[in-house]
């Protein structure tokens, strides 16, 4: 279990993530949303050891994040964060391997190549797994980088706007093999969204931050309702069901 | 894979036939007074390569680009600060020249100390473009390479002669007494380097990738640093400062050898800097016959293949 107790972040003075206290739940999806600059980036990257917090702690099974050796450390908790340009020229099978690494320390076995197997076949990238990453589109390229998360076999799996630049077909896929990973393999998956119908859709709790600050958290069911977004966001967003989906109409409410 | 160890087979049978006809080519006079003269230059020449290759590599994994070197922004004319500033304080009879492991220990501090601090503020924050990192890096030589002459033309004029001659080390003038204590400092550095050669890896895909996978990246990149800039600093007491050099090395090894391994890389790297050190040497004393100097060449060379390597960058960035 992750527990963020407290947490706070300035950058200069400006609090950018204050006083934010979330238990994440096994076994779940939870996506963090909220508005540009809320402090969804900065909080994940404080959970992940990425960032260190001016106050308040995280607790991975009640042991604080700072004091668990980092080898360990991401043997449970992986995360990827939006921007992933490289400057080494990798193969998809090379990357993913590289998710091996906290195991292996660079030495594949066998076992670290079936998780390489497996992660390719998640992706569905088993048929490229011998061509460069820059030779890939960015939805192929950011399937590459989800498969070497998947590979690195951690109960806690952490990214930061997965979705970005990439098209429907796409997202849909992604967050679909998140559910798998979740429902399948009992995973517990953390995702900073944008698209509050990703969030809607296909997330289990939802953590809605605002100027740094909590201001919901709770069972999807209860965050997407018109009253809690408009606290969110805003604005007013009315809410159609579709096939036992809630989804936000947005594109038209008053700002 | 494989593709990769035929290339390094052929590279080190280059260098081993550099390194022979360097030893062996056209001895005149007395063999046991030539030969061991020849030796201790070659295995000068050796150590250099292997360092330089070997630094410039590493400092491109953790600074995130292939144009800059440590060299570029100002590390070993720092070696020329410090050995000015213990002259002009202290005097060439003072325990800091006449000691010459206290002297190359100061240096070595010095330098250590200036690539922490260069580091602290230009790489740490990475968003600096490339073309602005290059610009201080060649302003820092400048002022320091100012501060230099400023400071000798205060020196008495036998003082100077004697910095001069401590500073004018070149590959026809090889510091010797250094050799031993340089050849332990390289060892060192590969046994060390033995075991973060996997951590390297993981480092080439940026602080975040690497940190998830568990590598302690701010505190493997100070480790490197020293790395780094301790060989610069066994380099340049040596041979002097060649700018260019590690510059030339690392990119072929890269583009040669294609793959992210740094064992690879830098054993790549090291092959090629041997071939290019011992046989450029060869050719400026016999094909030449010293009317240049392998410096000159290299800068030469190195220079124009450091305007290719930046207008490609630019063509790719653009």
């Amino acid at each position: 279990m992750i527990e963020i107790k407290g947490l706070t972040k300035r950058f200069g003075k400006k609090p950018v993530v204050e006083d934010v206290s979330v238990t994440i739940e096994p076994g779940t999806i939870t996506s963090f949303i909220g508005p540009n600059g809320a402090g969804k980036s900065t909080l994940l990257s404080m959970v992940s050891r990425l960032l260190e917090a001016d106050t308040g702690e995280v607790l991975l099974d009640q042991g604080n994040v700072k004091k668990w050796k980092s080898s360990e450390f991401a043997k449970r908790v992986s995360i990827l964060k939006q921007s992933n340009y490289l400057n080494v020229r990798l193969t998809v099978r090379e990357l993913i391997a590289f998710g091996r690494y906290p195991y292996s320390k660079g030495r594949l076995t066998a076992e670290d190549e079936k998780f390489v197997d497996q992660a390719l076949v998640y992706m569905n990238l088993t048929e490229m797994q011998d061509k460069l990453l820059d030779e890939l589109s960015g939805g192929q390229k950011q399937r590459a980088f989800i498969a070497m998360v998947i590979a690195q076999d951690t109960d806690y799996v952490l990214l930061d706007e997965p979705l970005n630049n990439l098209d429907m077909k796409h997202s849909v896929q992604i967050m679909k093999i998140l559910r798998k990973l979740v429902d399948e393999l009992g995973k517990t998956v953390v995702i900073v969204l944008h698209d509050i119908n990703f969030a809607s859709v296909y997330s289990d709790r939802i953590v809605a931050l605002k100027d740094g600050k909590l201001v919901k958290n709770g069972p999807t069911h209860e965050i997407i309702n018109s009253d809690a977004l408009r606290e969110i966001y805003d604005m007013d967003i009315p809410i159609q069901e579709q096939n036992g989906c809630r989804i936000c109409v947005y594109f038209n409410s008053h700002a | 894979m494989r593709k990769n160890s035929t290339k390094l087979i052929f590279l080190a049978v280059l260098a081993i036939i550099c390194i022979l006809l360097y030893g062996f080519y056209d001895i005149k006079g007395g063999f046991d007074y030539a030969f061991p003269r020849r030796m201790i230059r070659v295995t000068a020449m050796v150590v250099t390569a292997i360092a330089i290759a070997y630094s410039t590599v590493v400092f491109q994994t953790i600074t995130h680009n292939r144009i800059l070197t440590p060299s570029m922004m100002g590390l070993d004319s720092m070696y020329e600060v410090v050995q000015t500033l213990i002259y002009f304080f202290a005097g060439s009879m003072s325990v800091w020249v006449l000691n010459k492991y206290l002297n190359f220990g100061a240096a070595i501090f010095a330098m250590v100390l200036f690539a922490l601090i260069l580091y602290r503020f230009l790489f740490r924050a990475d968003k600096h473009p490339i073309y602005l990192l290059l610009l201080i890096g060649m302003i820092i030589g400048t002022l320091l390479g100012s501060l230099v002459t400023f400071l000798q033309v205060l020196i008495d004029p036998v003082e100077y002669l004697s910095l001069q001659n401590r500073l004018f080390a070149t590959f026809s003038n090889v510091k010797a007494d250094l050799l031993y204590i340089s050849i332990g400092i390289l060892l060192i550095a590969f046994i060390y380097g033995y075991r973060i050669m996997g951590k390297l890896d993981v480092m080439s895909l940026g602080r975040e990738n690497a940190m998830n996978l568990g590598v302690n990246y701010d505190r493997m990149v100070m480790k490197i640093l020293i790395l780094s800039s301790v060989l610069i600093a066994t380099s340049t007491a040596l041979v002097g400062p060649i700018t260019f050099f590690g510059l030339i090395v690392a990119n072929l090894s890269y583009q040669y050898l294609v793959t992210y391994k740094h064992s690879i890389l830098i054993l790549g790297a090291s092959l090629i800097a041997i071939i290019a050190l011992v046989g450029g040497q060869f050719l400026v004393e016999h094909i030449f016959e010293l009317r240049t100097t392998l410096s000159v060449i290299i800068n030469f060379v190195g220079g124009i293949y450091f305007i290719y390597l930046l207008l490609k960058e630019s063509r790719a960035a653009g």
